[in-house]
């Protein structure tokens, strides 16, 4: 029995996903005294593949097949249907990435199982495996066990488990072509675009401050940026307010925006759901301001203050301008 | 186009949340509940849809009893009509249960679409649709921002990572799951609130539509969080608050 881990590449460059991916499943096979193999889909994956092959792992198989080279649901769930049904793996890991929650759902209920997804850690209890995911959008976590027969499936966080520290080996690669007919594709994607090019680079600042749906309207965004303003940094928000229209698209922080990792981050009103947190967990100095004492965030923050943002925040400007003379 | 809304109904996202005693789920008496919100987009996609190209909207719910609740928002928000496959204990099932109870209760709908949220605000597996779509043999997309009608096919804008999008074009019928925030949703007008007592809402269990529970995956366990970081929460009045992080932030952290 073995690992089979899932890696995810898009035109030839990783996702910053697979290797933290990789770094679970090897902790999890030496944990439960298995194998740990690796697998990468596209047209032409050989020279990735290589490079998957120099950590230590058993084996990598480049799936390779012209049909992969454009990520269709129907082609990668039957490629991986089939290398799964003949290594017959344990456990199958894969990023929690956009694609694979788009995918693995499919290909775990070919199986008959379910994607345990968006895992967060784990721990080997009684021989078993005991998987660690976040409900209420963080607010409590559950742990998760398989209650079937392998193969079982499981997806993990961004930024759950690091990828700087895997040990080097040399693996082999197998290339495997997968049996896949154009006329079973049944969706037709068309080239990735983006929507305006990125007027402000939020990664290049030293300070953020960034607002979410605490802030009840538009009208009283500028109690916020009079405190980007006081600070010298750049006004950030969580997705609900670039959804609504009060800040453009390009202030957005998280996974569907920018990822920052600035000296001072400064959350107000911010909840903290994973999709933000991923965009900005990696900040020197996280202050958080909300006026629900369990909000996520504060888990994630050094410093809170608990309290309404329309009082807190014009007090900390003047405080602000106070020290700064 | 016929079109059919998975929708669920969860705790109100302010909800202050308190493990059971049995601690494998949440204490329920005090809480109180709403429409997923991604499933409310989806909801309003097909409400439009409907509007630009006729057809009917019908709102597909698994819950308990209260459910009914979400499902009569949904009915006077402009839904035709509502298949509520009631449910009192949904700790019994798992995703692949609960999307097979949604698939075996429209087999005889043959709708055009399907449309779901893109993930549930409580247990966030965030995969309902995509199981329900493999199950009914229909192809599907996820995270969908936009939906435009060809003839027998859509073309959808579906999200990528980090600011991308692609369009994709997808046969009809089909699956998708709806991004949260992509347009304004509807109030219910008082027009709507009393049509809705009239609209049918079709009550069936799982025993009728001959689903055994099952767990292929189970939660053995539901916990407040353990904080990984230590969080000095500045306290007093406000000003004493804001003034102790300015000095926290300048003499302790430097970063002021």
């Amino acid at each position: 029995m073995s690992v089979l881990v899932v890696l995810e590449q898009r035109q030839g460059v990783w996702s910053r996903m697979s290797f933290e991916t990789l770094a679970a499943a090897i902790e999890i096979g030496r944990e439960l005294g298995q194998q740990v193999s690796a697998a990468v889909a596209g047209g032409q994956v050989a020279a990735l593949a290589a490079e998957a092959a120099a950590y230590k792992i058993e084996k990598v198989y480049a799936v390779e097949h012209p049909l992969l080279a454009v990520y269709t649901a129907d082609a990668y769930t039957a490629a991986f249907e089939q290398l799964i049904r003949r290594m017959n793996p344990e456990l199958v890991l894969l990023p929690h990435t956009y694609r694979v929650r788009d995918f693995a759902p499919k290909l775990a209920t070919r199986f008959g199982r379910v994607l345990a997804s968006d895992a967060i850690g784990h721990r080997v209890e009684g021989g078993g495996l005991v998987l660690v995911r976040q409900l209420f959008q963080g607010k409590l976590n559950a742990d998760v066990r398989f209650a079937a027969a392998a193969p079982n499936f499981a997806s993990i966080q961004a930024g759950a488990y690091r990828a700087d520290s895997l040990e080097r080996g040399a693996a082999g690669v197998e290339t495997v072509t997968p049996d896949l007919a154009a006329g079973a594709i049944r969706t037709r994607p068309g080239e990735p675009f983006r929507e305006a090019q990125r007027g402000v680079d939020l990664s290049a600042a030293n300070i953020i401050v960034s607002v979410g749906r605490g802030i009840k309207e538009k009208d009283n965004i500028p109690v916020v940026e009079r405190l980007a303003q006081a600070l010298g940094g750049e006004l950030a928000a969580s997705r609900p307010i670039c959804d609504n229209g009060w800040l453009p698209m390009e202030r957005q922080v998280g996974s569907s925006g920018q990822t920052v990792a600035p000296k001072l981050y400064v959350a107000v009103g911010i909840s903290g759901a994973i999709q933000h947190l991923v965009g900005m967990k990696g900040s020197k100095v996280i202050v958080a301001i909300n006026k629900d004492a369990n909000a996520p965030i504060f888990e994630i923050a050094d410093y809170g203050i608990v309290g309404d943002l329309f009082e807190v925040v014009p007090a900390l400007v003047e405080e602000i301008q106070k020290a700064k003379g | 186009m016929k079109i059919i809304v998975g929708l669920k109904q969860v705790p109100a996202r302010d909800s202050q949340l308190r493990t059971d005693a049995a601690g494998r789920s949440i204490e329920e008496a005090d809480l109180a509940f709403e429409i997923n919100e991604p499933d409310a987009y989806a909801l309003e996609a097909a409400l439009q849809l409907r509007e630009e190209h006729g057809g009917e909207v019908v709102v597909l719910t698994v819950g308990p009893a209260r459910a009914a609740q979400s499902i009569r928002e949904a009915l006077a928000k402009g839904a035709d009509r509502a298949i509520h496959i009631e449910e009192e204990n949904l700790g019994r099932w798992d995703t692949l249960g609960i999307a097979g109870l949604m698939a075996r209760a429209i087999e005889s709908e043959k709708p055009d679409l399907i449309l779901t949220g893109l993930q549930s605000d409580d247990l966030g597996y965030g995969q309902t649709g995509v199981v329900m779509a493999e199950l009914l043999g229909l192809p599907h997309a996820t995270i969908i921002m936009r939906v435009e009608k060809l003839d027998g096919a859509i073309r959808v804008k579906r999200e990528l990572e980090e600011g991308w999008f692609e369009h994709v074009e997808i046969p009809l019928p089909a699956l998708l799951t709806i991004q949260s925030g992509i347009t304004k949703l509807r109030y219910a007008t008082l027009m709507g609130i009393k049509k809705a007592k009239t609209k049918e809402i079709r009550r069936l269990t799982a025993a009728e539509l001959g689903v055994a529970p099952a767990l292929v995956i189970e939660i053995s366990r539901v916990y407040v969080p353990q904080k990984t970081k230590q969080t000095e929460i500045l306290g007093g009045s406000v000003r004493q608050a804001a003034a102790l992080l300015v000095e926290r932030l300048r003499f302790g952290a430097r970063v002021l």
